[in-house]
């Protein structure tokens, strides 16, 4: 099972820090997040980069999520 | 760490390619296109830093002889008027900051475009400017958007505010942390507006073409994004405008706005000539950049060794008139080179009457770690302890949880310390009466789209397409990247930087992205051609692709007789299936964060205030050095960029709120006679999402430099220099106040 | 206003060309002569990046009227070296790799030039402060300035 941390701003929306998820893909653990707190706003994960193991994606889809992975989502980055 | 690998160009210190031309003022950069019946626009800029627009009379100007076309805010189409961007590039209904632009003309000449903006009537309803921090939040303060509300806060805001966001991070028990420590230490800061300082200003030269062939030619970190704005303001589609990046004279971030084009691709359509554009140097400074001012507020505390128990701070960075500082960053970024199990940031952001900030070089972090260098720095003096000790400490390694989240992998931070403390600067004594400084600082640098494709020419040469613009070297790298893949000499490959229409979309060369992101593209397409290589000389062979090896730029028959060269591939490639196109459009993921730890000596006039950098040592972690006089270029620059944040950079604002220094002479940027060499060290802890091992340079080594040199000009006074920066006046006051 | 015709030298070749009384140098060398390889960095004179030679004097081209060439010989960075025969300055500084965006480098390659032939033999701290009005906003000037002692050396040793 996957790992998802929430940080401190989304546990308003998730009410808990840390939950497993069986999925394979981002686009899975989005679904299943969502599903999860029907009351949360899309955008506030999606419109987000995402962490998994320690890799940052700043705009995720397709990409893999392992058995073991620790997920976490975070604000996206630009830069100068 | 991982073993180093041997590479044959990777690594080397070559003639970058687009140097020559650069030596001999033949290349060409944003105000050296001139067109066929060219006219030349010019900008009318608000005189006042907060008022309400009643009225534009354009009606005389339109009228001066030899003037083509003027416009203003109400010439973008309907649906782009709603695009907040739009406001910025041209003032709907008030002018937010000194320099707002609030129409434009195009004329024959400069001089006939000068006079035409003198015959603008602007009707305007002067309002009380609302310039710092204080002002703007305070209860009751004027509002610069009326309509703006608070976001992030635990109930949805009621109320306008010119706070525009609120945001927070926290990790384990703030209070339990505190409650831990035997020492704590706390203190407040601030950093004033500064400007990137470029020294070319924004420039460009457009046509607009009805029948779909339109054309931008500007100085830009990012042209497709030039192309995805300019054609969005003016409702076009994207394949009907080419923008072409020419070369860029800097920019640090303040090249990644959009301010001119689609300003000058409007007076274009409505003249129906090519418009031509360029900033003065005082519009750059009033209308363009800065970099955020800031006030934090840091709470440290730590055990009588040094561990840190808790971290806390509240940062507060001013926006400009449109909101999205990079308080974000600075929040994520704050104490980022830590490992502290308990920690809180508060950030705001906050509107004011200045332009609207743009990044610059690891926006937001140099303004919070400022903050928190220096308070490290105070506390390892309370402990009596070495400050790097206290730093090597507390430092994140492999398996930290950062406070934004993720767990870091291969980190250099710890290696950067060490060679900084075995430096021959660390171990020297510091000179009778100066100070000495240290600082580390931490820039995540990023990943995105990048795109490349490499032709293959006949002769064996290649030609190498990519969509970045090239700030401070990166062909270069890019050609070694592609050198050491396709195993032939760096020289017989041209690595351009493509127009619009000549690759697919890529990301702005920004957060350290380019020789990481692009450089996986490039490695990715040269991949793609030699798997072609493999397969003509298998088809020529009669063997299965499998069968070839491919090193040195030769193919050779595992399973019988026989070698190609890249030539000769390419030479019979007609016959083989035609020409070679190896080609990597990617989304480059797992960027390496790079920390950098400085050193600086410096001496203070006592009389005068004036500091000189007496000595400085800059290290940084590159990952892998593709090229290492670049790598060293990046991190003497920024580090330069940093003194300069230090010691004298600020825009100075008078009580009406008209910004007083647009200057190089008044704006000053550090001179080679103000300057030690800076010594660079580049540490190399590879990153490992990326071939070479490459992290990204371009950032993390301004952030260090403010606390470094704030904090060896407090040590030469003995006086806290807690407010940046530690200009003559402001040092000698703190000598004369005690 | 009637322009006026101002016949002058540019890089040793006689040239004449009109310009408005108020025009500076540095805008009929780009605008008029269509050479570029000058810049602007700021129009006023404190960055450097126009730096051109009048009569020999080192100036910044913002500060000086088209019309005040007349009779004078101007030399610009186009004079300096060609691409298939670089200068020893322009040599150095691709060798040093002292230059980043470029924008300041042919303001650098003239000052340069000026600074090594008034004094062949500069100290590091002489050459920082001749070329203190010659900014430089990406490389800290570590890399210019050795560029700039090396070039020195190696035209002591080839003269």
């Amino acid at each position: 099972m996957a790992i998802v941390i929430f940080s401190s701003e989304l546990q308003k929306f998730t009410g808990e820090e840390r939950i497993e998820l069986g999925v394979s893909t981002y686009r899975q653990l989005v679904d299943g997040i969502l599903g999860r707190y029907p009351d949360m706003p899309a955008e506030e994960i999606t419109e987000k980069a995402v962490s998994i193991d320690g890799m940052i994606i700043q705009d995720p889809l397709l990409d893999p999520v392992a058995p073991d992975s620790e997920v976490h989502f975070l604000d996206r980055i630009s830069g100068g | 760490m991982s073993e180093a690998k041997e590479y044959k160009y990777v690594g080397t210190r070559r003639v970058r390619p687009d140097g020559y031309d650069k030596v001999t003022g033949r290349a060409n950069y944003g105000a050296d296109l001139a067109l066929p019946g060219m006219i030349w626009g010019k900008i009318l800029r608000s005189p006042h830093a907060h008022a309400k627009i009643n009225g534009i009379d354009i009606g005389k100007a339109e009228s001066h002889p030899g003037v083509s076309a003027v416009v203003t805010f109400q010439d973008f189409p309907e649906k782009s008027q709603r695009n907040p961007s739009a406001q910025n590039i041209l003032a709907n209904t008030k002018a937010l900051y000194h320099g707002h632009a609030i129409a434009a003309v195009a004329a024959k000449t400069e001089q006939i475009a000068e006079e035409a903006l003198g015959l603008i009537e602007v009707d305007y309803e002067v309002l009380p400017p609302v310039m710092d921090l204080d002002t703007a939040m305070a209860e009751g303060a004027t509002l610069i958007n009326e309509n703006l509300k608070t976001a992030g806060l635990p109930e949805p805001a009621t109320e306008s505010s010119n706070i525009a966001a609120r945001q927070e991070l926290k990790i384990g028990d703030i209070d339990a942390g505190f409650a831990e420590a035997d020492v704590i230490v706390e203190r407040e800061y601030s950093t004033p507006t500064v400007h990137q300082g470029y020294i070319e200003p924004h420039a460009c030269t457009v046509r607009y073409d009805e029948n779909g062939q339109s054309m931008v030619w500007c100085c830009t970190q990012g042209h497709f994004d030039v192309r995805a704005s300019t054609a969005n303001l003016l409702g076009m589609e994207l394949g009907k405008l080419k923008v072409v990046a020419s070369e860029i004279g800097g920019g640090f971030g303040g090249k990644t706005i959009v301010y001119l084009e689609p300003v000058a691709l409007m007076l274009s359509k409505k003249s129906g000539n090519p418009v031509k554009i360029v900033m003065g140097r005082d519009e750059v400074f009033k209308a363009s950049g800065p970099g955020a001012a800031t006030k934090s507020w840091i709470k440290i505390g730590a055990k009588n060794d040094g561990t840190f128990t808790a971290m806390q701070a509240k940062l507060v960075f001013e926006a400009g008139a449109f909101p999205g500082s990079p308080v974000g960053p600075g929040t994520m970024t704050v104490f980022a080179p830590y490992d502290v199990k308990n920690a809180k940031v508060e950030g705001y952001d906050v509107l004011v009457n200045k332009p609207k900030v743009a990044a610059y070089r690891a926006p937001g972090a140099p303004q919070a770690e400022f903050a928190s260098e220096m308070l490290i720095n105070e506390l390892a003096d309370k402990l009596g302890m070495d400050m790097i000790d206290i730093r090597l400490k507390n430092a994140a390694r492999e398996g930290t949880q950062a406070l934004y989240g993720p767990k870091f992998n291969e980190i250099g931070l710890v290696e950067c310390l060490e060679q900084c403390k075995a430096s021959d600067h660390y171990q020297s004594a510091v000179g009778e009466g100066n100070g000495r400084g240290v600082a580390a600082g931490f820039w995540f640098n990023i990943g995105g789209v990048s795109s490349a494709v490499i032709h293959m020419n006949p002769d064996g040469t290649a030609t190498l397409l990519e969509g970045s613009p090239d700030i401070g070297g990166s062909r270069a790298s890019m050609q070694s990247m592609a050198a050491e893949e396709l195993g032939i000499a760096p020289e017989r490959i041209k690595p351009i930087v493509a127009d619009t229409e000549m690759v697919a979309h890529n990301d702005t060369t920004g957060g350290s992205r380019t020789t990481f992101a692009t450089g996986m593209a490039v490695i990715e397409a040269a991949q793609d051609v030699v798997r072609q290589f493999k397969e003509r000389a298998a088809s020529t062979w009669n063997v299965t692709p499998d069968q070839v090896d491919w090193s040195d730029g030769v193919a050779r028959n595992t399973a019988g007789d026989g070698e190609m060269t890249c030539a000769e591939i390419c030479a019979s490639a007609g016959r083989t299936g035609g020409q070679i196109t190896g080609r990597g459009n990617i989304n480059a993921r797992g960027a390496g964060p790079s920390f950098s730890v400085h050193i600086a000596d410096v001496a203070v006039d006592t009389d005068t205030g004036k500091v000189d950098v007496v000595r400085y040592t800059a290290s940084q972690d590159a990952g892998r050095a593709i090229h290492p006089s670049y790598v060293e270029g990046q991190i003497q620059g920024g580090s330069v960029q940093g003194i300069g944040w230090a010691l004298n950079e600020e825009y100075i604002y008078n009580d009406d709120g008209l910004l007083e220094n647009p200057g190089f002479l008044d704006y000053r940027i550090p001179l080679a006679s103000d300057l030690p060499m800076i010594d660079p060290i580049i540490v190399e802890v590879p990153n490992p999402f990326h071939p070479y091992g490459v992290r990204g340079v371009g950032e993390a080594n301004i952030i260090p430099p403010l606390a470094t040199v704030a904090t060896a000009v407090g040590n030469a006074i003995d006086r806290p220099m807690p407010d940046l920066p530690c200009s003559p006046p402001r040092v000698l006051k703190a000598i004369q106040e005690g | 206003m009637a322009k006026v015709h101002v016949s002058t030298s540019v890089n040793g070749e006689p040239t004449e060309f009109l310009c408005d009384p108020h025009e500076t140098l540095l805008d009929v060398l780009r605008n008029e002569l269509n050479m570029t390889g000058t810049k602007e960095g700021c129009g006023s004179g404190d960055c450097g990046a126009c730096s051109v030679m009048v009569n020999d004097r080192l100036v910044c081209s913002c500060l000086v009227l088209g019309a005040e060439a007349q009779g004078k010989e101007i030399g610009t960075v186009e004079g300096i070296g060609s691409n298939d025969s670089l200068h020893i300055i322009q040599e150095k500084f691709l060798e040093h790799a002292a230059l980043q965006c470029g924008i300041c480098t042919p303001g650098l390659i003239v000052s340069t030039k000026a600074l090594l032939e008034e004094n062949p033999t500069p100290t590091e701290e002489e050459a920082r402060y001749y070329l203190a009005g010659n900014l430089c906003r990406c490389t800290g000037y570590d890399k210019i300035i050795r560029a700039v002692m090396d070039a020195a050396e190696s035209m002591r040793r080839g003269a």
